[in-house]
């Protein structure tokens, strides 16, 4: 009976977290005001941005999340956000050369007496992670696991273009802001925090459980710890995560101000070049491969009347 | 066609010298040169060349794919992503062989329903469409094994679930499971030996492609009239370059499509959790499998019932590859003599109501089942409370202030209390899926057995030629300049 087991287990498991989805579901994310540079048939990435969005990674999620896919030397790569025309060899890059420096890694290789030391990492290096492992990573996140961010914006969203980013920009800027936080004790005078909800008919009071925070773009459900109207359950769930980005958290090297809005703007896209990092080139290739089978299929067309002309069908 | 003679005269000397030895060059010239084809071919005809390119680049950037691609649980992942960061147009291999999949089923399935309109599985091609349907097959095995590949969280938690569907087999269907496993669960060994098998079938449908193309030029191609080739001359022309040129147009147009895909929307036919890594104890929270065997997934879904002794989560295994098996006994199930359903007005309505069904159980295997399509009625509130005397009750409220309400005077009270939603009765997905089942199998159980016994179908032209536009004289074929 085993194998009904696990058959029910999977269809088990499919039905309940269906429900839940339904019950729940996230709020719907959405770009920044201006939307994305990148987005569309013709789009190309705001530079700029990219290499903001990269320091607010080395400077803010580097602590806790790993980017194993990317090494240094892709930042410096054609497309890449410090590429620069005079070192068509990345590794030669000044700038990506610093920012390799900058993070000691563990050699993968022994060193002379069979020993493995820490080193400065060079551009062929993937980034430098966080932790050693899984577990090293869940020990210090009270027990919830940074998700590697190198596909990020790949693995949330449709795969329409930019929604990923949309989930990112959305989720970093989108908790509710620290002064609608309240306090309560409950009755055995233990402390609680919690959210007041008063709009429409989401009337009641979420509770955030410890250690866990509130974010309405994040999927999961959060009836357990609504006390309100159940059929109006708040959108959106807790995660392990408190809100990174706080005024000013960064200071941006060219000046920029660096507001919640424009940090979380930054590392989405950011994180969307870094998801992707040939879908420029991608797109840039659509053009003449459709003018191309547009013209064939025109030539095509004109021959096939030409040949087809005598025969009736 | 049986029957019509070789035009093959070979030129050179070497063609000589083959020909007499192993006639490779006549065979093709009578296959794709000089084949008599039926004039009156539509577009819809022109999906089994579509179908050929498609295999022919799921070969092509897979076997390119297959030198890069390191096929153990460590690495797989990653190494999918290296293809698509540092191969050269590694991104444009991987791309065209993920959106590739999809429309190579796009194309199948337009063939196989201009099949079931056109009554093309009718004799003689009983043989034809058999190995059309062993090709599907082979198809569907194929995605499945491949989309395990990139080992992402819907390849693992995707074949966890179609691999449990064979353990609902009674008696064997642990060791099949097992068999097919390569040990108690899905593991490095799994996804080694389906990387191995993901690389042998499409060459076993290449195989079959060709006994496929064998059995339709014994009897030669129907065509939309549903009437048989009379007469060579007037009825058809030769296949080059009359359709060698139709189909390289109709060809052309679907890379259009295809092109689209690859490069401005290349994730949007697969699913975003396919790009977390897999990881056996975290279970996705929405398993669905590929859109091309959702109305399948449907169907497995729809059976919530036990009949006799058969539980319904066999008979549900059972009515999914029912599904499919029908198809290889429907040239024995229509009893009509009349093969195109254009002739068939009452076949038609239905055959035309089996194509909805069909895209509707895929929406149902998209979907929830449990979600209302049609609510009828608003949800209410209910409140279960137990007294501190071990009494229970229930009250339902629609407005949640008198829930609340009577919940704090049942507290107050000393009794536990807690509200929690009643449903309204509603049209369900799970409802649609099983009527839209019912429709799928009567549709070949019923209908057409029934239909061609008692319909009168409209008179069907003598011959293709008088069927034929403009053609009314039946001019012959003139080669081509
Ligand atoms: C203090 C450590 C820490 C820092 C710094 C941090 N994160 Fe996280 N992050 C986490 C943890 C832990 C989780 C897992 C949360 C969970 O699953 O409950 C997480 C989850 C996420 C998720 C996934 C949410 C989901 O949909 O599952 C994203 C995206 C994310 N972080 C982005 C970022 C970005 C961007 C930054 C930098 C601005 C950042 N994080 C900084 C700890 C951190
Ligand atoms: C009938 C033809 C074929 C079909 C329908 C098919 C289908 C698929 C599918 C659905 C995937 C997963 C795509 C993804 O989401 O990443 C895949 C991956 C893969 N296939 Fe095929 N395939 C076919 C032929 C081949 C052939 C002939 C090879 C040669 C060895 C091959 C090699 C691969 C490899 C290496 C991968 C993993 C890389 C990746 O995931 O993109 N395929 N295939």
């Amino acid at each position: 009976m085993k194998l009904y087991r696990l058959l029910s287990a999977g269809l088990g498991a499919l039905a309940l977290t269906l429900s839940a989805q339904a019950a729940g579901g996230a709020k719907h994310p959405h770009p920044p005001k201006e939307g994305w540079a990148f987005a569309g048939p013709l789009g190309e990435f705001d530079m700029a941005s990219v290499q903001r969005g990269y320091q607010v990674y080395r400077e803010v999620c580097s602590s806790c999340h790993s980017m194993k896919l990317l090494s240094y030397r892709n930042l410096g790569e054609p497309g890449g956000p410090f590429y620069d025309s005079e070192y068509p060899n990345a590794n030669d890059n000044p700038l990506v050369k610093q920012f390799a420096m900058e993070d000691e890694i563990l050699s993968e290789t022994p060193d002379e007496y069979g020993d493995y030391q820490y080193r400065p990492a060079r551009p062929s290096d993937a980034f430098r992670s966080p932790y050693p492992n899984e577990q090293a990573a869940r020990a210090a996140n009270g027990g919830a696991y940074p998700p590697d961010l190198s596909v990020i914006t790949k693995a949330r969203g449709h795969g329409a273009d930019g929604d990923g980013a949309n989930y990112v920009y959305s989720l970093l800027s989108g908790y509710p802001g620290f002064d609608e936080l309240q306090f309560g004790e409950d009755a055995d005078g233990e402390p609680f925090d919690y959210y007041q909800f008063d709009h429409g008919d989401e009337k009641g009071r979420l509770v955030q459980p410890i250690g866990q925070y509130y974010n309405p773009y994040m999927a999961g459900d959060v009836s357990a710890y609504w006390d309100g109207d159940p059929r109006h359950t708040p959108k959106g769930g807790f995660l392990a995560m408190g809100p990174q980005l706080m005024p000013g958290r960064v200071e941006y090297m060219d000046g920029t101000e660096a507001t919640v809005e424009q940090m979380a703007t930054d590392i989405a896209q950011f994180l969307q070049w870094a998801g992707d990092p040939k879908q420029i080139a991608r797109k840039s290739l659509a053009l003449p491969a459709l003018i191309y089978l547009v013209i064939l299929a025109i030539l095509l067309w004109f021959s096939y009347q030409r040949i087809w002309r005598k025969i009736g069908h | 066609m049986s029957g019509h003679e070789s035009t093959y005269t070979p030129n050179s000397g070497f063609e000589k010298w083959l020909d007499s030895r192993l006639p490779i060059v006549r065979l093709a010239h009578d296959s794709f040169v000089d084949f008599p084809t039926p004039k009156n071919l539509n577009y819809w005809y022109t999906f089994g060349g579509i179908l050929a390119v498609c295999l022919a680049i799921q070969i092509i950037t897979g076997i390119v794919l297959a030198m890069h691609y390191t096929a153990t649980v460590d690495e797989a992942f990653a190494s999918v992503e290296r293809i698509m960061r540092d191969v050269p147009f590694g991104w444009l291999l991987r791309y065209v062989h993920a959106v590739g999949a999809s429309m190579f089923f796009l194309a199948v399935y337009v063939h196989m329903f201009r099949g079931l309109y056109y009554g093309s599985y009718k004799a003689p091609r009983e043989v034809l469409w058999l190995l059309g349907c062993v090709i599907f097959l082979l198809m569907m095995a194929t995605a499945f094994l491949g989309y395990m590949l990139p080992w992402g969280q819907m390849s693992l938690h995707g074949a966890n679930v179609i691999i449990g569907l064979f353990g609902a087999i009674p008696l064997v269907g642990e060791g099949i499971q097992t068999w097919l496993m390569g040990g108690p669960s899905i593991g490095n060994q799994t996804l080694q030996r389906f990387f191995s098998l993901h690389y042998l079938l499409p060459f076993m449908i290449a195989g079959v492609v060709i006994l496929h193309i064998w059995a339709l030029h014994v009897p030669g191609n129907n065509n939309p009239t549903g009437v048989e080739v009379k007469d060579v001359e007037k009825d058809t022309v030769p296949f080059h370059p009359y359709y060698t040129v139709k189909d390289g147009f109709a060809i052309v147009l679907f890379l259009i499509i295809f092109a689209g895909f690859v490069f401005y929307a290349p994730n949007v036919l697969g699913h975003a959790d396919n790009y977390i890594e897999a990881n056996p104890l975290v279970t996705p929270a929405h398993i669905v499998p590929e859109w091309y065997l959702l109305p399948f997934y449907a169907i497995l879904r729809a059976i919530t019932f036990d009949i006799g002794p058969i539980q319904a989560k066999l008979l549900g295994v059972i009515f999914m590859f029912g599904s499919i098996a029908v198809l290889f006994a429907l040239p024995w199930l229509d009893t009509s003599k009349v093969k195109s359903m254009r002739y068939r007005p009452v076949a038609k309505q239905f055959f035309l109501g089996f194509v909805a069904a069909a895209l509707l159980l895929g929406w149902c295997g998209a979907s929830n089942p449990d979600d209302p399509i049609i609510p009828l009625g608003e949800d209410k509130l209910q409140v279960s409370y137990t007294t501190e005397a071990g009494v229970d009750g229930v009250a339902v409220f629609e407005a949640y202030d008198d829930a609340a309400a009577f919940r704090s005077e049942k507290l107050a009270e000393g009794s536990t209390a807690s509200i929690a939603i009643k449903k309204a009765s509603a049209f369900r997905f799970i409802h649609l899926a099983q009527i839209l089942t019912a429709y799928y199998f009567a549709y070949f159980l019923i209908i057409l057995p029934y239909l061609g016994l008692r319909e009168t179908p409209k008179d069907e032209p003598d011959a293709i030629h008088k069927a034929v536009l403009g053609s009314a004289h039946g001019a012959a074929a003139v080669p081509a300049e």
